[in-house]
């Protein structure tokens, strides 16, 4: 299955009565080989090289069930307790962290489309940005604002904005290079400014790509404000680590419906939103 | 060799699409079904194959009623009848070659389809057919670069690939300009000759019927109404048909 | 010769709607109110800021003494991502296939549509700790919770792939009389291949970056490493940490775009040395 504009395609040998079809050309056959050979190494390396313990996945079935009767009765109490207000915290973290991760993902963007900002060497800087923001998790992130910020909403907001940072970028990046040249052409025929030429021609076409980066960030961004707490980035995740470490399974199963209500929630949200807006 | 005995079919209970439809084909060359759009033309066709499930009556193809057949052996059936549809029906991202040899797929194990493992037999046979079709050198092209004409005679050839008996055409030239039409149905007439094979089109170009059928089915409101020589197809036949008056010359 | 007649005033030709002004006050509002609710203020900011100088001092140099715990701690990453992603494609296909409403009926889609929802309900981290509960501390949990979160992303993007092809196509095929596995072969797969090597190459990615994370809740990987290294105040090792997962990452994305350069566009070894980093890339279905 060869893509249009692709490598050479296959190739028919001898001619007359004697044709035979070869579905892909000599180099092609052995790169494929190569890849499907590389694939089966590293999984064959990764099983032998990777330590289970036999005992405990034996164990599993017993482990589970105890888990399961451990987390019943369900904490419903606890909920109004410490669960609503950390749910409400994580939805600020979530909301904030998308908000400021929009604001500095533009520029970052803008700089990276090589049709907008036509030096190779800003466009590279801005592109090594992005990647290494989104190389990081929100949660190593996380532990790198709470050491700088202490524990706390704060660190947790800054935690998702940078990890966003890289995913609005990335995508706002593409669709800016996928805009087409004609109507920012015409304007710079009739002599608008670069400022001008952004607002009246770029921005138009890419705004429903925005918003809809924005919120499916947005959705992402709700799940991941949910483990932050994990770390000491506050939300919903630090009553989690607290049960956890106090072994208060019913609390935990409080917890972990309570988050996945909130998913569920947002991604309603998010669906009645793209379907008004975009 | 092809007998349908009371056929019907109801999309709806109530309204039917076909009603107890009764034909026999068994010389070889061109049948030519005629119509007005909704009245079972196309239902018709696909009833016999299976791909429509009828609501009742019999489809005896070389003996074997296949409204009854499941499984394997309406699979094994299905590899005797081969079709032409109208919007071609290639897969588009796969070769030319490819969509021949698909043809073969009923003869050819999962196993073996899947690693394009086909018989050498089959790959010279695909050559030459495309010689047949017109299409030589097309053989590595992918089916979506090619223009309607062209995918339709890879569809015809897809369809002779599979040495079928009988062959279904459901409105070939319906998406084709008119002289890619002409070309399409000589390739269909050629094919009934030299396969000696009858040949069962759907059509809705009362002018191409008349020109390359042997044989024409006219059918109103799901029923046969006219079976006969093009020749005997006259006006008062075709309003009859097709109802009004205005679109007649 | 009189004067000329003064033209109406036409109406306004860029009438303001209502509604994005709203919006807009409504947002700078909540930033507000959330600021405060979340007890951000400029002084802890500040503060931070004042912090995070002294922070970034003690990050550099990134100290490589200890490679050899690095080292180990980044295998056993790569390791969980790729059985993650083997395991995960695996399942995730019949799967994927089962949930399609265009091939299946009902009571199959149905259960495999919800096995596909749940995955995808929970973050990979929280899967982690149950796992942790369920097999113990160590790489099979981590292996396991991102086969989950596999099953779920491959899962669902596979069946709205097949969702929308057209169905012509494969009655063509069934019409020769094919059996089921090449009328999947020939008529669905071709049809959804190029997307399906999108998203599995991305969710390869995406597992190797969570693999970097499960083991700050014990689920094997250089999360662990980072973790502990972290809680020692341990900053330059800290550095050294992500500067070698930063790298893994990438490199594990130039891999997933020549993986996708090969199977989507037949290319040879000798055509990705060529193209370089000029590549061109296949978009991706969704992202992370």
């Amino acid at each position: 299955m060869s893509a249009p504009g692709s490598f050479p395609p296959p190739t028919t040998v001898g001619q007359g009565a004697e044709r035979v079809w070869r579905r892909f050309t000599r180099a092609q056959r052995l790169t494929r080989f190569t890849v499907h050979l590389v694939i089966v190494a590293a999984i064959v390396a990764s099983i032998r090289t990777v330590e289970i313990i036999p005992e405990f996945l034996t164990d599993a079935p017993e482990q589970v069930v105890d888990l399961l009767t451990r987390m019943w009765p369900i904490d419903f109490a606890h909920y109004r307790v410490a669960v609503h207000d950390a749910l409400a915290e994580t939805l600020h973290i979530a909301t904030l962290g998308t908000l400021l991760s929009l604001v500095l993902a533009l520029p970052v963007g803008v700089l990276a489309a090589h049709n907008l900002v036509p030096s190779t060497p800003l466009n590279l800087v801005a592109k090594l940005i992005l990647v290494s923001s989104r190389s990081v998790n929100s949660l190593v992130w996380a532990l790198l604002f709470v050491g700088i910020f202490g524990p706390g909403a704060l660190a947790g907001t800054l935690a998702i904005a940078f990890r966003s940072i890289g995913f609005v970028g990335k995508l706002f990046g593409e669709a800016l290079e996928e805009t087409q040249a004609g109507p920012i052409e015409a304007l710079a025929a009739a002599g608008a400014p670069w400022s001008s030429r952004m607002t009246f021609g770029y921005w138009p076409q890419v705004k429903p790509a925005f918003w809809s980066i924005a919120l499916f960030r947005w959705d992402i961004n709700v799940r991941e404000s949910a483990v932050l707490g994990l770390v000491g980035a506050g939300g919903i995740g630090m009553a989690l680590d607290s049960a956890l470490n106090l072994f208060q399974w019913n609390r935990v199963a409080v917890i972990l419906l309570a988050i996945f209500a909130v998913v569920i929630l947002a991604e309603v949200v998010v669906t009645q939103v793209r379907r008004r807006i975009i | 060799m092809l007998t349908l005995r009371h056929l019907s079919k109801a999309y709806v209970a109530g309204t039917p699409v076909l009603q107890d439809v009764t034909l026999e084909i068994t010389a070889r060359g061109i049948t030519a079904i005629i119509g007005a759009s909704g009245t079972g033309k196309s239902t018709l066709i696909r009833c016999i194959n299976r791909l429509v499930e009828p609501t009742a009556g019999e489809i005896l193809f070389e003996g074997t009623d296949l409204a009854k057949l499941t499984g394997q052996a309406l699979r094994h059936a299905r590899r005797h009848i081969g079709m032409v549809f109208q919007e071609y029906n290639l897969v588009e991202r796969l070769t030319v070659i490819e969509n021949l040899l698909s043809g073969r797929l009923g003869y050819v194990s999962a196993w073996r389809a899947w690693r394009r493992k086909f018989p050498p037999e089959d790959i010279r046979r695909a050559f030459e057919l495309l010689d047949v079709v017109g299409l030589a050198g097309f053989a590595h092209q992918r089916a979506d670069a090619l223009s309607g004409g062209q995918r339709q005679r890879v569809g015809i050839a897809r369809a002779v690939m599979q040495e079928p008996t009988l062959l279904l055409a459901d409105e070939p030239t319906s998406s084709l300009d008119p002289k890619t039409s002409v070309e399409i149905m000589e390739l269909l007439a050629q094919i009934a000759r030299s396969r000696g094979i009858p040949v069962l089109i759907n059509m809705h170009d009362v002018e191409l019927a008349k020109r390359f059928a042997d044989r024409i089915i006219g059918m109103k409101d799901g029923r046969v109404v006219f079976d006969g020589r093009p020749a005997e197809l006259d006006d008062a036949m075709l309003t009859t048909i097709y109802g009004g008056r205005g679109w007649l010359q | 010769m009189g004067e000329p007649v003064a033209a109406a005033l036409p109406a306004d030709p860029f009438p303001r709607s209502l509604w994005p002004r709203v919006a807009a006050v409504a947002l700078v509002v909540y930033i507000f109110y959330a600021c405060a609710q979340l007890e951000v203020s400029w002084e802890r900011v500040a503060t931070g800021l004042h912090n995070a100088a002294r922070f970034f001092s003690r990050l550099f140099p990134p100290n490589f003494s200890r490679w050899d715990l690095l080292v180990k701690g980044l295998s056993e990453s790569l390791e969980i991502a790729v059985l993650a992603s083997a395991l995960g494609i695996v399942l995730a296909l019949p799967l994927g296939l089962c949930a399609a409403r265009n091939l299946m009926p009902p009571w199959v889609t149905w259960p495999a549509k919800l096995v596909i929802v749940m995955s995808r309900s929970f973050h990979p981290v929280i899967v982690a700790i149950l796992f942790v509960k369920a097999v113990g501390f160590g790489a099979l949990a981590g292996i396991l919770a991102l086969t989950v979160a596999s099953i779920g992303f491959i899962g669902k993007l596979f069946t709205e792939a097949i969702e929308e092809i057209s169905l012509k196509q494969v009655e063509a095929i069934r019409a020769t009389g094919a059996p089921f596995a090449s009328v999947l072969a020939f008529g669905v797969l071709p049809q959804v291949f190029s997307r399906f090597i999108g998203f599995a190459t991305y969710q390869l990615d995406s597992n190797l970056r969570n693999s970097t994370m499960v083991g700050i809740v014990g689920a094997g990987g250089i999360g662990g490493t980072l973790f502990a290294a972290f809680q020692r105040f341990d900053y330059d090792f800290v550095c050294a940490i992500l500067i070698a997962i930063i790298t893994l990452i990438m490199a594990g994305e130039i891999l997933a775009t020549a993986v996708r350069a090969i199977f989507i566009e037949n290319a040879t070894l000798r055509d990705l040395f060529r193209r370089g980093a000029a590549m061109r890339r296949v978009r991706h279905a969704e992202e992370d």
